[in-house]
């Protein structure tokens, strides 16, 4: 048994360290001012799937990312910790999307490179805006189930679903595969609580910070793939053949990564980027938090006393 | 006071829809954060002149979840009540949803930003193309000029949240499409019973004609939910640490401080990340919000997603060795200190003077 995994990483902004620049006058992101990162909850999402190609020799991951050159980033990322290859989806068309834009995007990329998936899985959320809705969105999409906040694939078995596969609708994926009686056990986290559950494959996962960390990089790998390079990164007006290891991209294929654009991926204008996102930004402003007057005080033990003996005159406390 | 029907006329075919929230429910338990939304739907159907609708989707709830329900002013409530609706899984609730919506046209839809809203809320809104902002912590009606198409809009849900690392506030509307969706934490609305006797009408709905044998993919093998380990919502006191605690041993002498007071430990998202503290105790737009008497933030710097959750505190006292921290301009009493010196002190001087 093998699978085909696709990866859902997105590049973002390392929102833990950021300066006044960081958003534009119009509001929205400033993306250069930026350190960018690997979304942490994706590297969790990918640790899982990398699991389940140690488990099953002969099952591919293969890293889907949205976003400008730069992105490719958390590919070659992504490989070195041991995903096979990846596509970088970059088009100015794809610009300015909200979570439902990007999903479109997403799933038509999927439908377009990997139409026989069997998992997708992605991190629960970015820490750019924390929404948390690409992975379900995607999974509508695509007509598949979902899974969210998962802690840990379980097993995954070929063992028939009892009552609840009969009169499955065909997926508009996997053509003729429907009758495939794949079914992936995993736990996953609800609220106060744990849950386990089981979903006949394919089917979209999103994975929780708290599953098991990444892997780290492999040497080796890092080695191998670290020229890799999507063609979005080279210079304007230049080609592999102007690089300096030329020759090396010739001989070695894998080292270009897949570049996708809308038309590529057969995508609708309509429903891509500014024009397809439903939600718009009315505004945006910088918090300026109605100061109060405020007593200040010193660590001494004077003051510290004479707040407490304030607090409990008052029965603020006790 | 009463709020009849009578004073809320069905408004016109395309006047606009009514305003939805989808309750969740544990067992036969509608959950808090849906009673909130249903005290903050009622006020924007007020607003809007339009009806507040609810959707209570389980197994065995039929007779149980009206009285859990109506009283916050809701004008009608659909129940879906079968078998494979509890527990909650993603395909059979969204078919709930959709399918009503397609026959309801809703203007609005709200759900709590917990794990079935997070789940549910993007799926439904993917299947409509309508637009979702989740995580809220203010919703408002307001008016909307979009300048590039020279178009303006009335009576918009403008959907508020602090965004990008807390730096900003962003103001979200969905001019076009319907329903405009939205999801908020608990605790960030407060429930209030409109009229014990509120007379809204109940709908049993044929499930089966909503969601089709073929929705019901996902199987619940085995389910664990246990009480809330924490009471940081009711609690009157808490202290709460942040990053500035330097490690976790450093985080865990706010629980000798919280025992002494008769105080909740709460984190900041920071301390969380970090490893301090599990992440039922944070407090902020993506974790808990509080509203205790006293709020003492040691190590905490302030950013907006923790303020919103904690801004709405009697007195708040702040610890920090940076005077300049953000958390300073909003609290009663600022100590510059580190927590190192400052909590031990609070420890032994609230002994001393308590006796």
């Amino acid at each position: 048994m093998s699978l085909k995994i696709v990866v859902l990483a997105k590049q973002v902004p390392d929102t833990r360290n950021v300066g006044p620049d960081a958003m534009t006058p119009e509001g929205t992101v400033n993306r250069s001012a930026l350190p960018a990162i690997f979304n942490p909850e994706d590297l969790n999402a990918l640790e899982q799937a990398l699991r389940l190609k140690d488990q099953f020799p002969g099952t591919t991951v293969t890293v889907l990312t949205m976003g400008p050159g730069r992105a490719a980033e958390v590919i070659r990322e992504a490989m070195y910790r041991g995903a096979d290859g990846g596509y970088l989806l970059t088009d100015r068309a794809f610009a300015g999307a909200d979570t439902l834009a990007t999903s479109y995007a997403l799933a038509t990329a999927i439908k377009h490179v990997c139409p026989d998936v069997d998992l997708i899985i992605g991190g629960r959320q970015a820490i750019d805006g924390d929404t948390a809705q690409v992975g379900p969105q995607v999974a509508e999409k695509l007509g598949l189930n979902q899974i969210t906040y998962v802690e840990e694939i379980q097993t995954l078995s070929n063992s028939p679903l009892k009552g609840v596969n009969s009169g499955k609708e065909a997926s508009p994926l996997r053509g003729g595969l429907e009758g495939s009686s794949l079914s992936i056990t995993v736990k996953r986290h609800i609220d106060g609580g744990v849950e386990t559950v089981e979903s006949p494959l394919p089917c979209v996962l999103t994975v929780n910070g708290s599953a098991a960390p990444c892997r780290p990089r492999n040497v080796k790998r890092v080695m191998k793939y670290k020229r890799c390079l999507a063609p979005m990164e080279l210079p304007q007006g230049t080609g592999f053949g102007d690089l300096p290891y030329a020759a090396e991209y010739e001989k070695k294929p894998y080292l270009k990564l897949g570049q996708l654009s809308c038309a590529d991926v057969n995508a609708d204008l309509q429903q891509c980027g500014l024009a397809g996102s439903p939600t718009k930004v009315k505004n945006v402003e910088n918090i300026v938090f109605k100061a109060k007057e405020s007593k200040v005080l010193t660590g001494s033990d004077d003051d510290v006393n004479g707040l407490i003996k304030e607090l409990l005159a008052s029965h603020t406390i006790g | 006071m009463s709020t009849s029907n009578n004073s809320n006329p069905l408004p016109q075919k395309g006047a606009g829809g009514s305003v939805f929230v989808y309750c969740e429910i544990e067992g036969t338990q509608v959950q808090e954060v849906s009673q909130e939304l249903l005290t903050k739907g009622r006020k924007l159907a007020n607003t809007l002149g339009v009806q507040l609708e609810a959707v209570a989707a389980g197994s065995g709830i039929t007779g149980k979840v009206e009285s859990q329900i109506l009283p916050y002013g809701v004008d009608k409530l659909h129940i879906f009540d079968a078998e494979g609706l509890a527990p909650y899984t993603s395909k059979p609730h969204t078919a709930v949803l959709v399918n009503l919506f397609k026959q309801e046209q809703p203007q609005i839809c709200l759900m709590g930003a917990d794990v079935v809203g997070r789940d549910l809320g993007p799926r439904v809104s993917s299947a409509l193309h309508s637009g979702l902002t989740a995580d809220c912590t203010a919703l408002e009606i307001g008016p909307h000029e979009d300048k590039k198409n020279g178009k303006t809009y009335e009576n918009l849900l403008y959907q508020i949240r602090p965004a990008f690392g807390g730096n900003i506030v962003a103001t979200i509307v969905n001019p076009e499409n319907r329903p405009q969706m939205a999801t908020v934490r608990s605790g960030v609305m407060k429930a209030e019973v409109l009229d014990p006797n509120y007379p809204g009408q109940v709908i049993i709905e044929d499930v089966a004609k909503f969601v089709p044998e073929a929705e019901y993919v996902t199987k619940v093998l085995d389910r664990h939910v246990e009480a809330a380990k924490n009471n940081l919502k009711g609690a009157s006191i808490i202290v709460a640490g942040g990053y500035g605690m330097g490690s976790k041993e450093g985080f865990d002498q706010l629980y000798e401080l919280a025992k002494v007071l008769h105080a909740e430990v709460g984190a900041s998202r920071a301390a969380v990340d970090a490893g301090f503290a599990d992440h039922d105790l944070q407090i902020g737009q993506t974790g808990v919000t509080v509203r205790p008497k006293v709020y003492i933030a040691c190590g905490i710097s302030g950013a907006i997603q923790h303020v919103a959750g904690m801004k709405e505190s009697g007195i708040i006292i702040s610890i920090n060795s940076d005077e300049n921290a953000p958390i300073n301009t909003i609290a009663d009493y600022v100590i510059n200190g580190t927590v190192e010196e400052v909590v031990p002190k609070l420890i032994k001087y609230y002994k001393q003077n308590s006796k």
